[in-house]
């Protein structure tokens, strides 16, 4: 059973996702809708598969009359870089249960990672807690697309700045994981690199990508020259 | 699309978002993990969040073209340095949003 200091510090960490879900979720709920997906399908949907933009891709392609078989391919290659996410979250949930990883692992998105990855750094963080998050977040998912679905645009869009509540809480959470300059400095050049792939190959891969290229090129940098960047490695727990 | 055809795509793309999710996680948390692997992975967390959110605050969802006159980065600057200034992730949310929101008024 989980305690109930770590039932508040879970849901106090996961407050910013449900916002965030709520400005998203909405939106795809009223798209579902308008794409003809009864409100039993879009929470289906929510509920299944958890995964904000590749939600938004598919329901899109279901509208254009696109067969399954495509929208499935596309799905696995733009949720990809959880495989990423998935890999850092291992080094923090050693010797935990099987059972619990897998229920772990089906809730893991961008942003419920970041926000667990960066409580797991600062220490104190443990599965159970990361589990309130995941479970709360997704449960904000599935309500907020069935209330767009439901209701429609519930709150005005762009009322309260709301549409910038994910960004925001990327920001902060890439200031809060560039734990030393050496690592900020590569975050930015991965932000770049991002961008570039982008614009040559349009479509998700730029996040992958640039993650992979990145985080070599640190490594391979750290061998070439050891000595200029150790002193800019100060601090760093992980 | 049948509610039968439906019910299956949404299936499919449930599995395939699932096992990316899963086999890291099955695979490393149970074994050593390379030093080496373990000097790369401490790339990833910043890496991965600059490679998300850099684009969507520089490029125009519409057509992709990159612009630094878009609210969405004018607002990050101030937002990253209280993000900096003061290391809270609730405080930093409310404020980008307010100053989003100022944003959309004035700019």
């Amino acid at each position: 059973m989980i305690t109930r200091g770590s039932l508040l510090q879970g849901l106090s960490a996961a407050l910013p996702i449900w916002l965030g879900y709520a400005a998203i979720g909405l939106p795809f709920g009223v798209l579902a809708g308008q794409t003809g997906l009864s409100v039993g399908q879009t929470a289906l949907m929510s509920i299944i598969v958890f995964a904000g933009s590749s939600q938004f891709i598919a329901v899109s392609m279901i509208g254009s009359g696109a067969g399954i078989l495509p929208i499935i391919i596309t799905t696995f290659f733009v949720n990809l870089r959880h495989l990423l996410m998935s890999s850092t979250l291992a080094l923090h949930l050693k010797g935990v249960p099987k059972g619990l990883l897998s229920l772990f692992s089906a809730e893991i998105t961008d942003e419920t990672f970041a926000v667990n990855l960066t409580r797991f750094a600062r220490g104190g963080w443990d599965e159970k807690k990361a589990l309130v998050v995941n479970h709360t977040s997704h449960l904000a998912w599935v309500v907020s697309s069935v209330a767009g679905g439901m209701l429609g645009h519930v709150i005005p869009q762009g009322a309260f700045g709301i549409d910038y509540a994910l960004t925001a809480m990327f920001l902060s959470l890439l200031v809060l994981q560039s734990s030393s300059a050496l690592i900020g400095f590569f975050a930015l050049v991965s932000g770049a690199l991002s961008v570039i792939i982008f614009k040559l190959l349009p479509g998700t891969w730029n996040f992958i990508l640039a993650t992979v290229i990145t985080a070599t090129l640190g490594v391979v940098l750290e061998d070439r020259f050891p000595r200029f960047l150790k002193g800019r490695e100060e601090g760093h727990d992980a | 699309m049948t509610p039968e055809l439906y019910l299956l795509c949404i299936l499919g793309m449930g599995l395939v978002t699932f096992v990316p999710r899963l086999l890291p996680l099955l695979w490393l948390s149970g074994r050593e993990i390379s030093p080496l692997f373990v000097r790369w992975l401490r790339f990833v967390p910043a890496s991965i969040l600059s490679a998300l959110v850099v684009p969507s605050i520089l490029l125009d969802p519409a057509g992709g073209q990159l612009s630094l006159a878009r609210p969405e980065f004018l607002v990050a600057l101030p937002t990253l340095a209280f993000a900096w200034w003061s290391r809270s992730l609730g405080g930093t949310v409310v404020v980008g949003m307010l100053l989003y929101s100022l944003a959309g008024r004035f700019l």
